[in-house]
């Protein structure tokens, strides 16, 4: 027998006072929706479509789905850590942008490949890092801080190209953008991999934990020895890391340097972590969730194309599911509360 | 009081369920006009789940409610009010921006011409606070008023809206003395108007000083009512009432400390702070509790937070085994041994939406990560060994903090401290909104640790447990320590005086078991 669930009889007090049912019936749903009604959720997504696309359940198409996904999967992982300290990030599409020029840049300079997807990914953690201080130090509000920071670093791509897009055809690294690995296209190799790494810093390190502590309860982590500073610019830090790899993905694909590259980007990318259950208030969610969200996002744009809906049709129905996702993330919430 | 007429509530034979547990077990209760009902028992008794059912918040599967001899069915709080009954909330209702008339007319704004008629607002405002006999100004906004009077303008709302029962959910947890006493005569007048009251509160004495009857509850079943108003051998004892909440006998309530102190561990020479706070001095030595009391904003927190670098000292020396303890931030204050429980458990210690296992090891993972990454072998060991300790269930692990109860959730903050093995702990309020039987635990705590040599400073409001547990009494009054006495020689009401600046010859006191009284 399990020795956790053991209640020795030497102990006779009732330790844990009997909670009032509901929390507990409540925490039973709460507990398995967290962790399998975005599945699901995606499940009723694919066998709806399958239904309705006949080309939509292929391998091909799935591929496709997949490479189409990557680029808002790892803005989207950037985004969770920093949604879960209970900050946002509305810079993430415009990282990506200076961070893909500034790649596409060096490798047109003739700095050695990967150096020059060194650099990328260092100018987003850079970027990252700056909304990071200013909202650590500063105390400022992290909405205002990435909505100045999406702005001017915006300006910052055009100006390095002088607003002009810069063609790079035989760019060094474009094998990231469309190149495969035994069929599976590189992207989408690079999006498990940043997965992995984002998986293990939040679910296996010192540094997760503080996440998730700084972001239910600021002065409770503060009180509790948390170098809750330290914890929001690298949270920031990493969002930025995360974009400029994406940045490095989008210049590889369309072998240039874009200065509108990403706009738009961060709306999907904060789609894609609320509907995978991170709660924006901070403290809650997990990463592979996130993951889900995101392939949600990319199987309804993907049948909804095949299923020929016009695009107009197609924002109505993504703001709709979007919509609904938080919608069911504050019922969770009043759940909880309602006790 | 007439006998004849109906009580003005009546709940008769109640029950509810929530899935498996049986919350509340054929519950009859009564609120008769002008009477004072306490309601008491442990957290989760089903106290408040029967709040919530006269509240119309709740649905009970059996029985039926009845006001005034007539039967009612109260499907939502609205109806419950349009029936006469009122709950005035442990958190407050209030929306602190808008101000004290705004937030009474809320809902019944009195418009002129479609629009709203400040002057009538305010007037009436005038009105429903003179009804309760609060003397604030109507125009302030109500988030700079203090707790206790942000309560008096509930209360106003209730009584303007002809509440003719009203429920108290612990209302003195946040007020000083004096506001509860302002409270107390509050509730004496609108019970002489003939208003049934329901007063819920952990605290025994006020439930003597205020209760016409007391209601025990315990696991859900009403375990009796005593009228506290008989004499002979229907007379009701204290002891009584804590035999009715926790089914059994509590000898000793207070565990006093049986260790020997030893050499000083913590000195603290002239520290002030922001706001007035010092210059305070005093020791504490390994193995010794000292009790800090006083009133609300005497000072007592802000001490504290000096000492664990949760705030910035302006001045003073503050040495830890003769170390000079020199902190900036609760890191440096952990690093050099502080271990500190902070006052408020949900807004300043606990992560709600994390497991009992993370809240216990948030502050000690660098004991069990290795280049970042946590062992979570080694972390697992480590939170279990002082879940024993604790006599929390190892079952409760991976639930979240949120699901525990109060007591419980404490221990999770004191289990979190004890794995930082502090050689100075301070306690900021350790039993507030705690019931008895974690309360008694929390004592026997506190206890072993001091056991271990550490240097333990408690902060409390609850006179009897700071006379009860500690060696030492610190009483601090406008920031300062006024009087050091001996807890084992003192009483509540020489503490009280000090705190409140009867001998306030400006000098500090020291008393002794030696000194006459």
């Amino acid at each position: 027998m399990n020795p956790m669930t053991d209640t020795t009889p030497e102990n006779p007090l009732p330790d844990t006072k009997p909670e009032p049912a509901a929390v507990r019936r409540g925490s039973v749903v709460a507990y398995w929706w967290d962790r399998v009604g975005i599945f699901l959720v995606l499940l009723i997504l694919i066998a709806l479509m399958a239904a309705l696309a006949p080309n939509f359940l292929s391998v091909d198409n799935a591929i496709n789905v997949a490479r189409s996904v990557s680029i808002n999967a790892i803005l989207a992982a950037g985004l969770t850590v920093v949604i879960l300290t209970a900050g946002i990030d509305l810079s993430v599409g415009s990282i990506l942008a200076v961070a893909g020029v500034g790649s596409v840049l060096l490798a047109v300079d003739g700095v050695p490949t990967p150096l020059a997807l060194l650099g990328g990914i260092l100018i987003g953690a850079v970027a990252g890092a700056l909304n990071g201080a200013f909202v650590a130090w500063l105390a400022l509000p992290a909405f205002i801080v990435t909505l100045g920071s999406m702005t001017y670093l915006r300006g910052l791509a055009y100006s390095l190209l002088d607003g002009q897009p810069l063609v790079a055809s035989d760019l060094g690294f474009r094998g990231i953008g469309n190149g495969s690995v035994a069929g599976i296209p590189q992207p989408v190799i690079v999006m498990v991999v940043v997965y992995a790494i984002f998986w293990f810093l939040l679910e296996r390190t010192r540094f997760g934990r503080h996440v998730y502590a700084v972001g239910g309860n600021m002065e409770a982590a503060r009180l509790a020895g948390i170098n809750v500073k330290r914890v929001l610019l690298s949270a920031y830090m990493l969002a930025g890391a995360a974009a400029g790899v994406a940045g490095l993905i989008f210049s590889a694909r369309v072998l240039s340097a874009q200065p509108t590259a990403g706009q738009g980007y961060e709306l999907d990318a904060i789609a894609a972590v609320v509907l995978g259950g991170t709660s924006l208030a901070g403290g809650r969610g997990r990463i592979l969730g996130t993951l889900v969200g995101a392939v949600i996002i990319g199987v309804l744009s993907n049948g909804l194309i095949l299923l020929d809906v016009p695009f107009f049709y197609q924002l109505i129905i993504k703001g709709v599911v979007i919509i609904i996702a938080i919608a069911l993330d504050s019922l969770k919430r009043f759940s909880r509360a309602g006790t | 009081m007439s006998e004849s007429t109906a009580p003005l509530l009546e709940v008769e034979g109640i029950s509810k369920r929530f899935g498996a547990t049986l919350a509340l077990s054929n519950v009859s209760f009564d609120v008769r006009a002008g009477e004072v009902h306490a309601l008491m028992g442990e957290n989760g008794a089903g106290k408040s789940t029967l709040m919530k059912i006269i509240s119309g918040n709740y649905q009970p599967d059996t029985g039926s409610i009845r006001i005034s001899g007539s039967p009612v069915t109260m499907a939502s709080p609205r109806d419950a009010m349009a029936a006469g009954v009122a709950i005035i909330h442990q958190e407050l209702n209030t929306i602190p921006e808008m101000t004290v008339a705004e937030n009474l007319a809320t809902g019944n704004e009195p418009l002129r011409f479609g629009m709203l008629d400040r002057r009538t607002m305010v007037a009436q405002a005038r009105e429903k606070l003179a009804r309760v006999g609060a003397d604030i100004d109507p125009n302030r906004p109500i988030g700079q008023l203090s707790v206790g009077m942000q309560q008096m303008v509930e209360i106003a709302r209730a009584v303007a809206e002809n509440a003719k029962v009203l429920v108290l959910d612990e209302p003195t947890a946040a007020l000083s003395r004096t506001e509860s006493q302002q409270l107390f005569e509050l509730i004496r007048s609108m019970r002489s108007r003939g208003m049934g009251l329901v007063y819920i509160s952990h605290r025994m004495e006020e439930v003597w000083e205020l209760a016409d009857r007391v209601t025990v509850f315990r696991d859900g079943q009403l375990i009796g009512t005593r009228d506290m108003r008989a004499d002979g051998p229907e007379q009701v004892g204290p002891g009584d009432i804590v035999k009715m909440m926790v089914g059994r006998d509590i000898d000793d309530l207070y565990v006093r400390n049986a260790h020997q102190s030893g050499d000083v561990r913590l000195a603290v020479r002239d520290l002030t702070g922001p706001g007035d706070i010092g210059p305070v001095s005093f020791d504490v030595r390994g193995g010794q509790v000292v009790g800090m009391v006083g009133l609300i904003g005497a000072g007592r927190t802000e001490v504290a937070r000096l000492i664990y670098g949760a705030d910035r000292r302006t001045g003073g020396a503050v040495t830890l085994d003769g170390e000079p303890l020199d902190v900036h931030s609760p890191i440096d204050g952990i690093k050099a041994g502080v271990g500190l429980l902070p006052e408020s458990r949900k807004d300043q210690a606990l992560f709600l939406d994390l497991s009992v296992k993370d809240n216990i090891g948030m502050s000690t993972l660098r004991d069990h990560s290795s280049a970042g990454v946590v062992r979570s072998g080694s972390l697992l060991t480590a939170v279990r060994g002082v879940m024993d300790q604790l006599k929390v269930r190892s079952n409760a692990l991976k639930l979240e903090s949120r699901a525990l109860s109060g007591g419980n959730q404490q221990k999770l903050v004191l289990g979190r401290l004890l794995l930082q093995k502090p050689k100075l702990l301070i306690l900021d309020e350790p039993t507030r909104g705690v019931d008895i039987g974690a309360k008694s635990e929390i004592y026997r705590l506190i206890n072993e640790i001091a056991g271990t040599g550490a240097a333990v400073l408690v902060i409390s409001s609850d006179l009897p447990e700071a006379l009860g547990i500690s060696d030492e009494l610190l009483v601090m009054r406008n920031g300062r320590i006024v009087a050091t006495l001996d807890a084992r020689h003192a009483d509540e009401e020489r503490v009280m005086q000090h705190a409140t600046g009867v001998y306030d010859d400006g000098a500090t006191t020291t008393e002794t078991a030696g000194t006459a009284r």
